[in-house]
């Protein structure tokens, strides 16, 4: 979640789903809520009967469309333009909140002599390095301190409030936007001017002191190699309209499915550790444990006590092995030296420098992007041990992939042992979700799980305890970290470890006298303190407690239901609900206020701020920690405690959002020719991912991948399921009526769909929810296609991610399955390898 | 049920214990959520495992013996000239009447079909013989044979409602479109969500209510619909009545054109003698 905490300082989303329900505008751009998220939809909906105004803007007219007052159909992958354009309109317009933003945002901040703006290179900012094709961002600071060197912790940085200095960020923003007119709109959207005014409008009108606007997105604007860019200018645009941190306002971000944000929170990502605490790595300095807290630490702000937080968990890891004399066990940590990421990992396999793989909850022989490549790895595995509750494609590739049925691969010609374990599903087991607001819930078993399936926490309890013994007289620095590992938690009769006792670990103890913390204030350096995950301190405050567990539905904050990190507050950044003087903005939009009788934050919301810290509170010189901010300022994870409108090196494809086409476009980068892909993408080289040049004219049209109400992702919990098959069964592409016409399609015909990748076959749905778009003065399709079908189960189809690229977005390191160019024609039958069964079977008379 | 609930003159005469549902097109997210709640409360089977139909997002494609929600998909495309969206997609969840006065029950020969407790229309699946009398006879269509021969439709989770829990469907619905409760509180509600649609200009209407189109002799319906579109957009009949109010009319003009032939063939054979 780089695109939210580069600017706002937490990689979440800043509100929570039943807010949606104040807001007066809720734009829903980048997702498909309705469908993907129907239960938090509820809240769209309520928001709509009290009067709000729903936009969805989306290449395709969807489930949310129909519900939503306004649809405005884009081109796939122009989503910055029309966010430029908003900034534009809204600074231009002088639509923006003043006294939030000279208060509340880096606007007067001024920006050195060096940077240079892609205005001025031709689509590239100062400091690029084509060569190693990344930024050098030296050159981006926010200018130097009277000390002459540029501060680390941006204090003390010379500005300008009257936000008219030509270097200050509120004018270098102005100007880096400055083309992103309603006409640009036009020609790189395909968005007619009425209907960008129509939006901008509504935004404008529902962004004051007595109202507020609220911006949904979700997989649609991170799978793009620009995708955390847009993000991050959605953030941009909030933070001049006033909306951050305020009732119905702010930027939700809806996770892909349940419990994503738990994931990224104690992450399954290979560059973090617990608590977004960065995993070290050999490309900084982090040989020991000082370098990295020195590296990692930002003196004036949250992030002063990073020392706390990555000490208690070296604590929680290594227990009475991490002392002061070893550095508390960090030389056990492994350190990164370069990508390690999902796509990466196919590529590694693929060429046999990963020879075994543990696939738990994941089917990347269709979930996986170029899924061609990624079968073809898992078939270069020596073993791969596959935890689910059916024989997925994952596991049943070496038999019956589209390669194999076709002939281009024997089964026997594969050498992978595949173990599938059968998984125990959500109501067989004990365990919590971390949703998409940052709220754990907790949940029981409610059944036995059948037969042998068991719980993640059983197998990886005894896998753990089984390598420890494999490990035992190992010399290796591997097996020292193993033996290292603190390992002593209590089963139950099913064998399943306790999880309070991990709850209890991950909220973080005393060590002498393993009495749980309350809150992350009390985690401390010297290794007194053990902690799991410091954001999820106070989950469990009290020995037998477990505020996941709690459901108290009361208050407008719902704060007795479940626990939300941080510190259960439900609305990040809740400060910027009031003003500078801790008033708040008006009656209708009161949250959290400061209550000058009683010297405190108060209101609905646990305060996202020192609770005692009056609003007129000035730093004293030397001050550390949340006490070097001053009283308003509502960003505490940032070094400044603003919200960054210019990012000075937090990302690494540039300071400020701007628009690339995607990787693969028909459509040539109308504001910088010369540079038509983002800079810094990550493109990956192998034989077996052949990427297209842009405007290749053998691939003239745009496609989107996306997901169904009816599935879940890989399809491994759905197309399983007789009950959920039945409702989507098959497999299909979504293709205007113009093109259709143009090619003698109608429904159900089959219609063969290429990239650089190959080709797959699928039935064609013509459908007017998708109209093709005039941009840059010519017309272009786009074609839609889910992406949850593959061979096995019983709803079957072609897997989209077969036609997808690995190629990365150079923050997130997510891959762009949400906009890239194909060729699409008419073909009689599905072909060899085809996985409809219907076809096939020779079952199906044409419907 | 408190008298301040209902403040129309015209209102149904619903029996007031009766509880029924108040489906509403416009708040329908098509989700299916209810498809699939009600096929595992009253463990129903898959019924269409494919191919797709192409009918928009709608494989379900009518009430069946198995599948006794369905969610409607209508996708059309309109005036191309305005501003906005150049189509509209409506959803509705269809599901069985359970009428005020059943042609179901009317028609059913062996008593199988009963009113119960809670005014639902229910078919008790160890009397019904599956002479099939019933699926003629309902106007909406609802009831069928299923494999083994004997008529299946909604129960209004009978098993849930005795044990005072609302039907699986509604209680899956994520946007309240699907409502559960008293006909009569039901009804008011609905009869205000009209006001309310058509302040904002769009086309409602309670389908299923007297005052509003009617049910003829069936006096009303105890699973009602908020609408946003003519009802046979949504493949509901416009006026749909008890099919056994017409045998009288049926009967009477049967007998006409039997006499009109035989005076016909009387007066033929005259001629010829």
């Amino acid at each position: 979640m780089p695109g939210l905490g580069s600017r706002l300082g937490r990689g979440g989303a800043t509100t929570f789903l039943q807010d949606l329900a104040n807001s007066d505008c809720i734009v829903i751009m980048g997702a498909n809520m309705a469908e993907n998220h129907p239960v938090g939809f509820r809240f769209v909906v309520q928001a709509q009967e009290r009067g709000a105004t729903v936009i969805h803007v989306d290449p395709r007219f969807t489930r949310t469309s129909a519900l939503a007052d306004q649809h405005v159909p884009l081109r796939a992958g122009s989503d910055m333009v029309f966010l430029g354009a908003l900034i534009r309109h809204v600074i231009e317009g002088g639509h923006y909140n003043g006294e939030y933003v000279r208060h509340y945002t880096n606007a007067s901040a001024l920006v050195g002599d060096a940077f240079r703006d892609v205005e001025e290179l031709g689509g590239l900012f100062s400091g690029y390095v084509a060569r190693e094709r990344r930024y050098d961002p030296a050159s981006w600071a926010i200018t130097a301190t009277p000390g002459g060197q540029p501060s680390k912790d941006e204090r003390g940085a010379a500005s300008d409030p009257t936000l008219q200095h030509p270097r200050c960020v509120f004018q270098v923003l102005r100007r880096h936007f400055a083309r992103y007119t309603p006409e640009m709109v036009a020609d790189v959207c395909g968005v007619e001017p009425e209907r960008f005014a129509a939006v901008a409008d509504a935004i404008v009108r529902n962004s004051t002191p007595d109202r507020t606007t609220a911006f949904a997105y979700a997989m649609a604007w991170t799978q793009h190699t620009t995708g955390t860019q847009m993000i991050s200018c959605c953030a941009i645009l909030q933070l001049l309209l006033g909306n951050v941190g305020r009732p119905g306002g702010g930027v939700m971000a809806l996770r892909g499915h349940a419990t994503i944000q738990g994931s990224t929170d104690i992450p399954t990502l290979f560059d973090l550790l617990p608590g977004y605490l960065p995993m070290p790595t050999t490309e900084r300095a982090h040989g020991n444990l000082a370098a990295y807290l020195d590296d990692i630490t930002v003196d004036t702000c949250g992030w002063a006590d990073a020392p706390a937080y990555t000490i208690s968990l070296l604590k929680a890891y290594y227990g009475d092995a991490a002392h002061p004399a070893n550095d508390f066990g960090y030389g056990y940590l492994p350190q990164i030296g370069g990508d390690y990421s999902f796509q990466q990992m196919l590529i590694m396999m693929r060429e046999r420098v990963i020879r075994g793989l543990l696939c738990m909850g994941q089917n990347p022989a269709v979930g996986g992007q170029n899924a061609r490549l990624g079968r073809r790895a898992l078939g270069q595995l020596d073993w791969l041990v596959l935890r689910d509750a059916f024989e997925i494609e994952s596991a049943s590739f070496w038999k019956d992939s589209p390669e194999v049925l076709a002939g281009e691969i024997r089964p026997e010609e594969i050498g992978t042992e595949v173990f599938l374990m059968p998984a125990a599903l959500t109501p067989e087991k004990e365990g919590s979700y971390t949703n998409t607001q940052r709220l754990m819930q907790w949940h029981d078993k409610a059944v036995e799980p059948p037969g042998d399936a068991r719980s993640e926490a059983w197998f990886v309890h005894r896998l753990a305890q089984r390598l420890r013994e494999l490990y035992a007289d190992d010399a290796s620095p591997a097996a020292a970290q193993l033996r290292a590992l603190t390992w002593e938690y209590p089963t139950n009769a099913a064998g399943d470890p306790d999880l309070a006792t991990i709850l209890t670990e991950i909220n973080g103890y005393r060590v002498a006298d393993r009495s749980p913390v309350s809150g992350f204030d009390q985690l401390r350096a010297d290794g007194s303190t053990a902690c799991g995950c410091w954001i999820y301190a106070g989950v469990a405050p009290q020995p037998g407690r477990n505020r996941a567990r709690e459901r108290d539905p009361s208050g407008p904050a719902a704060l007795g239901w479940g626990f939300s990190w941080p510190a259960n507050r439900r609305m990040l950044y809740n400060r910027a609900s009031a003003r500078p003087d801790g008033s708040p903005w008006s009656e209708r939009k009161a949250w959290v206020w400061w209550d000058d009788a009683a010297g405190r934050w108060v209101g609905h919301d646990v305060p996202d701020f020192p609770v005692t810290k009056p609003p007129s509170y000035e730093p004293p010189p030397g001050a550390r920690g949340l006490a070097a901010l001053p009283g308003d300022a509502p960003f505490l994870m940032i070094a400044d405690g603003l919200g960054q409108l210019y990012v000075q090196s937090a990302l690494r494809d540039g300071p400020l959002p701007t628009h690339y086409e995607p990787w693969e476009s028909p459509v040539g980068n109308h504001l910088y020719p010369a540079q038509p892909r983002n800079p810094a993408a990550i493109p990956l080289e192998h034989p077996e991912n052949p990427l297209q040049s842009p405007q290749d004219p053998a691939y003239p049209h745009v496609i989107t991948t996306y997901r169904l109400t009816e599935h879940h992702t890989g399809g491994g919990m759905s197309r399983y399921v007789p009950w959920l098959a039945e409702l989507q069964p098959e497999g299909f592409a979504e293709i205007d009526p113009a093109l259709a016409a143009a090619l003698s399609l109608a429904t159900g015909d089959w219609v063969a769909i290429v990239t650089a990748r190959g080709e797959i076959r699928t039935r064609a749905l013509v459908t007017a929810r998708l109209e093709p778009l005039t941009v840059d003065g010519r017309t272009v399709h786009q074609i839609g296609m889910p992406w949850h079908f593959g061979y096995g189960g019983i709803a079957t189809g072609a897997s989209a991610n077969d036609l997808t690229a690995l190629v990365e977005d150079p923050n997130s390191r997510i891959h762009e399955g949400k906009s890239f160019a194909c060729a699409v024609r008419k073909v009689l039958a599905p072909g060899p390898g085809a996985p409809d069964r219907w076809a096939r079977d020779g079952e199906r008379g044409d419907g | 049920m408190a008298d301040s609930a209902i403040a129309f003159s015209a209102k149904p005469n619903f029996r007031s214990e009766a509880v029924g549902f108040l489906t509403d097109a416009t708040l329908c997210i098509g989700c299916k959520a209810c498809e699939v709640a009600c096929k595992q409360w009253n463990d129903l089977p898959a019924d269409n495992l494919g191919p797709m139909t192409g009918m928009s997002y709608d494989n379900t494609i009518a009430l069946g013996a198995e599948t006794w929600r369905h969610v409607a998909f209508i996708e059309r495309t309109a005036d191309e000239s305005a501003i906005g969206s150049p189509v509209t997609w409506l959803m509705l969840s269809d599901v069985c009447k359970h009428c005020v006065n059943a042609a179901c029950m009317e028609a059913c020969p062996t008593g199988a079909i009963i009113r119960t407790e809670f005014d639902s229309v229910y078919i008790q699946p160890d009397i019904c013989n599956g002479c099939g009398y019933c699926i003629p006879a309902c106007p909406f269509g609802v009831p069928q044979l299923s494999a083994a021969g004997a008529a299946q439709k909604c129960t209004m989770c009978y098993d849930r409602l005795r044990g005072g829990l609302e039907p699986a469907c509604a209680k899956a619905c994520p946007t309240e479109s699907i409502r559960f409760g008293f006909v009569e509180e039901l009804y008011a509600s609905g009869v205000a969500r009209i006001a309310q649609l058509r302040e904002r200009d769009v086309d409602a209407r309670l389908y299923g209510d007297r005052m509003l189109g009617g049910t003829g002799a069936i006096g009303g319906l105890n699973a009602l619909f908020v609408l946003n579109d003519a009802p046979e957009t949504f493949n509901l009949p416009a006026a749909p009545d008890l099919p056994q109010r017409i045998v009288p009319r049926a009967f009477a003009a049967t007998a006409a054109a039997a006499l009109v032939l035989c005076a016909a063939a009387i007066a033929a054979m005259q001629e010829r003698s």
